[in-house]
């Protein structure tokens, strides 16, 4: 069930050394992470261990103190200014990697004025350039995939929670991203709803795709990740496969955190 | 109620309206512009430019607009040196007078309008965007600004109907607008009551008009607010 990939298969992914703090607090204290192509990565950890700011960080949401962030075989290039802040070189060159990162939140964040079909066509017409109709027809398979096919008119503010979120999954998915970068994605939703997106989750991560999951899902860091990797103040504490790192970690605190 | 009377003078001030909504529709637009920008000075980040539109509300919104206009229309005269520049043929005509004081009062107020409805953007509706590789003057234009405008055109239609009344002070400095009409008719035949009554009733409509015509906006920009009903699905359609 796990998506095992060979130790050849190219990266898609890889951050090096990140370090990232607010004002006096450090979140990231040098943080490494690797993803090859098709595989998911859940990431673990307690509120506070900087899960949220490691996912923001590889699109620049947030921006690192230092480190690398590779995408594919392009590393965002960083610069200081004068008062020893970091921040992008290029921000073009910014905006081309966020274009093939799918990022889908805690929140949502559909756009309320636009319709779930227009929320998902937005960005492919208007940052990839491409064709209208091929948007739309390359929309309407994707939200049939996540199945809401039916709420193409509908407003965002219509649906339910779990509907809003598996728009939002199309919406990310119709960037043709290299990588998929889930933020918490069912944290915010009833129980109930939970299930709905985590299938197509699991659907997205049979069909071979890279994912980078932040996620309390236990079931889900199980059964369906290559790896696991736990946070713990900001520093990676345990990366492995799931059925090593559930079974036989070594690290206390894994274990205290997955007793709950 | 002197009903021949009456009629007359309302055919005189239906023919002042042009010039009333001629005034109030250029400096309600124009003013829109500049209040977008000082809107987006006070959010700038930057101190020198905030505190540049700070202190211009503070002006603008702190003076009666009557004062406003006296010195636009009289002030500017009285220094050589503005009727030797190019804008001269402007500044010398009433007409341009009244519609620079209105546009820099209407800024003043609409900048403040248009400021709230610019932070009542959700963050994370940005942040989405953003995310999506938008560059940031195509998140402002596609995300922020329809968002909020949505939110601002409530209080931006006060505004507009702010403006309509206060076209009437451009009676003032000569113009024939619908006041400026009904009191050249009342100097002639002292007979206020009738006149002002028309005057008032012109005005009303004219407001009316324009509440419903904002309304009639607000619905048509705000179906997400609304419940949802299903319509028959256009190919292609969005804007």
């Amino acid at each position: 069930m796990n998506a095992q990939v060979p130790a050849t298969t190219p990266m898609a992914l890889d951050v090096k050394d990140l370090h990232k703090s607010f004002g006096n607090v450090e979140v990231l204290k040098g943080i490494s992470l690797r993803a090859r192509e098709g595989e998911v990565v859940s990431i673990l950890g307690s509120s506070g261990s900087g899960k949220s700011t490691l996912l923001r960080c590889i699109n620049l949401l947030e921006v690192p103190d230092s480190g690398d962030v590779t995408v594919g075989d392009e590393t965002i290039r960083m610069q200081r200014t004068r008062d020893g802040k970091s921040r992008p070189a290029d921000q073009a060159q910014v905006e081309r990697i966020r274009s093939q990162l799918g990022m889908v939140f805690q929140s949502f964040n559909l756009w309320s004025h636009k319709t779930i079909l227009e929320n998902v066509i937005e960005a492919p017409i208007h940052v990839q350039k491409r064709p209208r109709k091929e948007c739309v027809e390359e929309a309407e398979a994707l939200l049939a995939k996540v199945g809401i096919a039916e709420k193409r008119d509908h407003y965002p503010s219509h649906l339910s929670g779990g509907q809003q979120q598996r728009a939002a999954i199309a919406r990310a998915l119709a960037m043709r991203p290299k990588v998929m970068l889930f933020d918490e994605p069912t944290s915010a939703l009833d129980p109930e709803l939970v299930g709905e997106v985590l299938r197509v989750m699991r659907g997205l991560a049979e069909e071979g795709r890279t994912m980078l999951v932040v996620t309390h899902e236990m079931g889900f860091a199980r059964d369906v990740s290559s790896r696991v990797v736990f946070l713990h103040k900001g520093l990676v504490e345990e990366d492995g496969r799931p059925e090593h790192v559930f079974v036989n970690s070594k690290s206390e605190r894994f274990k205290q955190f997955i007793k709950g | 109620m002197d009903w021949t009377f009456t009629l007359e003078t309302f055919i005189s001030l239906v023919a002042a309206i042009p010039l009333t909504l001629q005034l109030a529709a250029t400096s309600i637009l124009l003013g829109a512009f500049l209040a977008l920008g000082l809107a987006l000075l006070r959010l700038s980040g930057v101190r020198v430019l905030d505190w540049f539109a700070r202190f211009y509300v503070f002006v603008f919104r702190g003076t009666p607009l009557l004062v406003q206009i006296f010195l636009i229309y009289y002030g500017l005269s009285q220094f050589p040196a503005v009727r030797h520049t190019m804008l001269w043929p402007i500044l010398r005509e009433p007409y341009w007078c009244a519609v620079i004081a209105l546009t820099l009062n209407t800024a003043a107020y609409a900048s403040e309008i248009i400021r709230g409805g610019l932070v009542s953007v959700s963050h994370g509706q940005i942040e989405a965007a953003r995310a999506c590789g938008m560059p940031r003057f195509m998140v402002f234009r596609r995300i922020v600004l329809p968002l909020a405008i949505r939110q601002a055109l409530p209080g931006y239609g006060n505004e507009m109907i702010s403006m309509v009344k206060a076209t009437s002070l451009a009676s003032i400095i000569t113009l024939m607008e619908v006041t400026g009409v009904a009191a050249k008719i009342i100097s002639e035949t002292y007979r206020a009551i009738e006149v002002f009554i028309v005057a008032g009733v012109i005005y009303l409509t004219i407001n009316f008009l324009l509440t419903r015509l904002v309304h009639v906006v607000e619905y048509m920009l705000s179906p997400h607010l609304r419940a949802p009903r299903l319509r028959t699905p256009v190919q292609g359609e969005s804007k």
